[in-house]
C-alpha cells in the first residue's frame, strides 16, 4: 500500500469546540489548541496521516487531506487501522 | 462521498457539549454508511429523546425524532410497512433500556431488520445527570447524591437473551473498531445491537471524577479489551469488546411476507366458494 | 333466499350484505378506505378489530402487527404512515390512556392516522365488557399541550362503516390523527351492514408533494389552502420529523415566531374547518320543543323515545352528533335555539352536556339524562326525565 502524504489539515474553526481529543490522542503530537481553544496543526511535517484525529472528532471539525485521492472509500478506515496506535 | 455529504451542514456546529462522545458516534456512523456506499434515500434514522437522540437531526437521511424510549416502536412501523428501507436507530442508555426497555427486548425478539445503536454514557445527559439503568452501583448522579445502589443491565447479555441476531460492543475511543462493527451491523439481516460506550464529560465525568473527555477516553481504553485478547484473559474484570453474536435467523419482515403469500393464496382458493357456495347463502340467511 | 342466488349480479349484492358486530363494520370501513397497516394490542371491547384485520390485511398485501403494548402500537402506525400508508390502531380506555403521548406526537408532527377507542367503563380497568361513554374528554384533552383534534362517532353499523371511511378521509385531508369514539354496545352488537360498491363513497388519498427531486421540499410549509403535501419516507425528499416545535423543514426551533405560528397552524387547520368537519343526523327534529342531544349507542335510545313521543303527538326530536370534536357549537346553538328544553343523553357524568351548556343561549334549559352503571341507557330512563321537565311527573 502506497504511503499517504499529507496535503493539509482542513480545520473548521466554527465547528471545533476545543475538546482536546484530537490533540491528546495524536500519535505524533502534530496538533495543539491555540489561544482561542481551536485546534491547529503545529507540526504537520510529523503527521503520518492515520486520520485518528478526523475519526474521533465529535464535531466533524478536522479533516486530513492527503495527496493521494481516497475516492475508494473503504481505504479510509483501513489505512488508518494499519497505522493506528490503538490498544490491543 | 465526503462525510459532509451525509450531514445537514446548516445545523452545525451540533448542539452537544465539547468532547461529548455522541459526536464521535455520529462520525463513526457516517463513515460506516459511506464505506458501505448506501443510498441516502434508502436510510431512515429513527431516534427517541435525549442528547443522543438529537443525532437524527444532523444526518441527511430520512429522519424521525420521536418520543423518549419509543424509537424502536416507530422504527418497527417504518420497517414493516416498507421493508426495503434501512433502519438505523441510535438511542441513549436511558432511552433504550429504561423507558424503552420493553420495546428493545421485543424488537430483538422479533429479529426485525433494524440496527439499534446504544450510545451508552451511563447517565441521563439531557436532563442533567440522573442515573440510568446502565450506571451500575456505586456511581454518583444528580439523583444519587449518596451513590447508586441499582445494578446495571449488561446490554450484550440482555440483547442475546432477547433474541438479537447480531450483538457487539465498542467504545468511542476505539473508533476504527466502531466503524467496522457498525458496517457489519448495518449489513446484517435481522435485529443488530451495537453498544458503544460513550462519554458525557459534562455530567458523568464531572460527578464521578472521571475528568474531561480525554481522560474518559483513556478510561475506556484502560477498562476494556477485545474479545479473545490476552488482556481479557489476564484480567476478566475488563469489559469485553467485539462481536458477540452474528447468526442467521428468520427475519420478521421476510416471515411476514410469507404470511401474506399464504393469506393471498388461501383467499384466492376460497373466492369461488364464496361466490357460488354455502358461504353466500349463510351471509344472507343471517341478514 | 335461494331465489336471490340466480345471477352473478345478485350474488355480488348478497355478498355485500353482512350481519356483523360494530367492530367488524369498522374493519370493513377501514378496508374500504384503503387501510394497509394496523398495529394493535388486544383489549376488550375492541379486540375483534385487531383479530379481523390480522386476517384481512395480509390477504390484500397489507400489514398487521401485534405490538408489545398500546404505546408501541400508536408509535408503529405513525412510522407506517410516514412511508405512505393508511394506518389505524384500535383500543379501549386503558390502552387509549397509554396512547396519549404518541397521539400528541401525531398532532404535532401532523401524521395522518386513525385511532379507534371502543369505550368501556372506567377509570382504570373499570369494566371491560360493559358500556360507557366516559372518554369524551380524554379524546379531547388526553394528550398534553394545546392542540386541536377530530373525534367522530356513530350509533349504528352502517354509520360506523361510513364514519370510519370518513375518519380516514379527514386524517388525510387535515394531516392529523382522527379518533373514532365507539362504545361497547356499538362494538359488540350485531346488525345488518351493506357494504357499498367501491367508488360509491368518496375516498381521500394521500396528498403528495409535486416538488421535484433536487428542489427544496418544505414538509411543514402549508399551501395556500392550508394543506401540507407529504413525501413518503424512502422517496426523493429527505426531511426531519420531530415532536419538538419545528420550522418548515421539520427541524427543531425555539424561535418564538416559529413556535407561535406552528401552534396557530395546528389548531386553526381544524378549528377553522369545524363547519366542514361537523357530522350529525336529525331525527324528528322539525319543530321540536324538546331536543335530545346524543351520540353513539345512547342515541339509539334517544331516537326510540323520540319516535315513540312523536307518535303520541309530543314534539320531541333528536340531534345525533357524529362529530364530537371539534365540538359543533354553531350547529348545537342553532338546533337548540327554539327548544323549551335540551336533554343531553349520554353515559357519563355530563361531558357533552357541559359543551352544550357552553354554547346554547340559555344554559339553564339544558338537562342531563345519563347512566353510569355499566348499563345502556333506556328510552324509559330518558322518558322519566323528560316527563319531569315537562312538569308531568313520573
Ligand atoms: C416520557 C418522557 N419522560 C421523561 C422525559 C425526560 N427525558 C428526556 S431525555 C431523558 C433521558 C436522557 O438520557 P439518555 O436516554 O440516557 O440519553 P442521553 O441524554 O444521555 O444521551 C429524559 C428522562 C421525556 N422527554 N419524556
Ligand atoms: S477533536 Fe474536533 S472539536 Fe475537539 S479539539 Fe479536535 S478538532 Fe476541535
Ligand atoms: S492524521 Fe494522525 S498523525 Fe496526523 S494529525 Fe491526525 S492523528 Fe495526528
Ligand atoms: S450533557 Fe452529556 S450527553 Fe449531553 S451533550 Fe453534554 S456531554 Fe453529551
Amino acid at each position: 500500500m502506497a504511503r499517504l502524504k499529507l496535503k493539509e489539515h482542513l480545520i473548521n474553526r466554527d465547528w471545533c469546540k476545543g475538546c482536546n481529543i484530537c490533540v491528546h490522542f495524536c500519535p505524533k503530537h502534530v496538533l495543539e489548541l491555540d489561544s482561542e481553544e481551536k485546534v491547529v496543526a503545529v507540526r504537520p511535517e510529523d503527521c503520518i496521516c492515520c486520520r485518528l484525529c478526523e475519526l474521533r472528532c465529535p464535531d466533524l471539525a478536522i479533516e486530513v487531506i492527503t495527496e493521494q485521492s481516497d475516492h475508494d472509500a473503504t481505504s479510509t478506515s483501513e489505512d488508518a487501522v494499519n497505522t493506528s496506535e490503538q490498544d490491543d | 462521498m465526503a462525510i459532509k455529504d451525509y450531514i445537514r451542514q446548516r445545523y452545525f456546529p451540533q448542539m452537544w457539549c465539547p468532547g461529548c462522545g455522541h459526536g464521535t458516534i455520529l462520525n463513526a456512523l457516517l463513515r460506516a454508511v459511506d464505506e458501505l456506499g448506501l443510498d441516502k434515500n434508502s436510510i431512515v434514522m429513527t431516534s427517541g429523546i435525549g442528547c443522543s437522540a438529537r443525532i437524527s437531526g444532523y444526518v441527511d437521511f430520512h429522519s424521525l425524532h420521536t418520543l423518549h424510549g419509543r424509537a424502536l416502536a416507530f422504527a418497527t412501523g417504518v420497517k414493516l410497512s416498507k421493508p426495503e428501507l434501512k433502519l438505523l436507530v441510535p438511542m441513549g442508555d436511558g432511552d433504550a433500556l429504561a423507558i424503552g426497555g420493553n420495546h428493545f427486548i421485543h424488537a430483538a425478539r422479533r429479529n426485525i431488520d433494524i440496527t439499534a445503536i446504544i450510545m451508552n454514557n451511563r447517565i441521563y445527559g439531557m436532563t442533567g445527570g440522573q442515573y440510568s439503568p446502565l450506571s451500575g452501583p456505586g456511581k454518583k448522579a444528580s439523583t444519587a447524591p449518596y451513590t447508586t445502589i441499582d445494578n446495571q443491565f449488561d446490554v450484550v447479555n440482555l440483547s442475546i437473551a432477547a433474541g438479537a441476531s447480531f450483538v457487539a460492543r465498542s467504545t468511542t475511543y476505539h473508533v476504527l473498531e466502531c466503524v467496522d462493527i457498525l458496517k457489519r451491523a448495518i449489513q446484517h439481516k435481522g435485529f443488530s445491537v451495537v453498544e458503544i460506550l460513550s462519554q458525557c464529560p459534562t455530567h458523568y465525568g464531572r460527578k464521578n471524577k472521571e475528568g474531561d473527555a480525554v481522560q474518559m477516553l483513556e478510561f475506556q481504553k484502560k477498562t476494556t479489551a477485545k474479545l479473545g485478547s490476552k488482556a481479557l484473559e489476564n484480567d476478566p474484570t475488563l469489559i469485553p469488546r467485539g462481536v458477540f453474536v452474528d447468526i442467521d435467523a428468520p427475519e420478521y419482515c421476510e416471515e411476514y411476507d410469507k404470511i401474506m403469500k399464504r393469506a393471498m393464496k388461501e383467499t384466492l382458493q376460497k373466492e369461488p366458494l364464496k361466490n357460488f357456495g354455502n358461504q353466500a347463502n349463510q351471509t344472507c340467511d343471517m341478514a | 333466499m335461494t331465489d336471490n342466488i340466480k345471477t352473478d349480479e345478485n350474488v355480488i349484492k348478497t355478498n355485500n350484505i353482512k350481519f356483523v358486530q360494530g367492530n367488524e363494520a369498522c374493519v370493513e370501513g377501514a378496508l374500504y378506505a384503503g387501510i394497509n397497516f394496523f398495529a394493535g394490542y388486544p383489549i376488550t371491547p375492541s379486540t375483534e378489530i385487531a383479530e379481523l384485520l390480522s386476517k384481512r390485511l395480509p390477504e390484500k398485501g397489507g400489514k398487521f402487527i401485534q405490538m408489545e403494548d398500546e404505546i408501541a402500537s400508536m408509535c408503529a402506525i405513525i412510522g407506517a404512515s410516514l412511508t405512505g400508508h393508511k394506518v389505524m390502531t384500535a383500543t379501549s380506555g386503558p390502552g387509549f390512556s397509554l396512547k396519549q403521548e404518541a397521539l400528541g406526537y401525531a398532532c404535532m408532527a401532523e401524521i395522518p392516522c386513525v385511532v379507534v377507542d371502543v369505550q368501556r367503563g372506567g377509570p382504570s380497568t373499570g369494566n371491560p365488557t360493559h358500556v360507557s361513554q366516559g372518554d369524551i374528554y380524554q379524546a379531547r384533552w388526553g394528550t398534553h399541550g394545546d392542540h386541536a383534534i377530530i373525534a367522530l362517532t356513530a350509533s349504528n353499523h352502517q354509520d360506523v362503516f361510513e364514519i370510519t371511511v370518513d375518519a380516514f378521509n379527514l386524517a388525510e385531508t387535515y394531516r392529523t390523527p382522527v379518533i373514532l369514539l365507539f362504545d361497547e354496545v356499538i362494538g359488540h352488537m350485531r346488525e345488518k351492514l351493506v357494504i357499498p360498491e367501491q367508488g360509491k363513497l368518496p375516498i381521500v388519498d394521500r396528498l403528495r408533494t409535486s416538488v421535484k427531486k433536487g428542489v427544496d421540499y418544505h414538509p411543514y410549509l402549508p399551501r395556500e389552502d392550508g394543506r401540507l403535501p407529504m413525501s413518503d419516507f424512502g422517496g426523493e425528499h429527505r426531511y426531519n420529523v420531530t415532536g419538538l416545535f419545528h420550522d418548515m423543514w421539520g427541524f427543531p426551533s425555539n424561535n418564538p415566531k416559529v413556535v407561535r405560528e406552528l401552534l396557530h397552524h395546528l389548531i386553526d387547520k381544524i378549528d377553522n374547518n369545524a363547519h366542514a368537519i361537523t357530522r350529525y343526523k336529525e331525527h324528528y327534529l322539525e319543530g321540536a320543543e324538546y331536543v335530545l342531544i346524543s351520540y353513539g349507542s345512547s342515541a339509539r335510545s334517544a331516537i326510540h323515545l323520540a319516535k315513540n313521543r312523536r307518535e303520541r303527538g309530543e314534539k320531541v326530536g333528536v340531534l345525533e352528533l357524529q362529530s364530537i370534536w371539534p365540538f359543533p357549537e354553531a350547529l348545537v346553538r342553532e338546533k337548540c335555539a327554539n327548544a323549551k328544553a335540551v336533554i343531553v343523553v349520554e353515559m357519563n357524568m355530563g361531558q357533552v352536556m357541559k359543551e352544550v351548556k357552553a354554547c346554547v343561549d340559555n344554559p339553564s334549559k339544558v338537562f342531563l339524562a345519563n347512566r353510569i352503571d355499566n348499563k345502556l341507557i333506556t328510552p324509559t330512563n330518558i322518558k322519566t326525565l323528560l316527563r319531569m321537565i315537562q312538569g308531568r311527573g313520573v
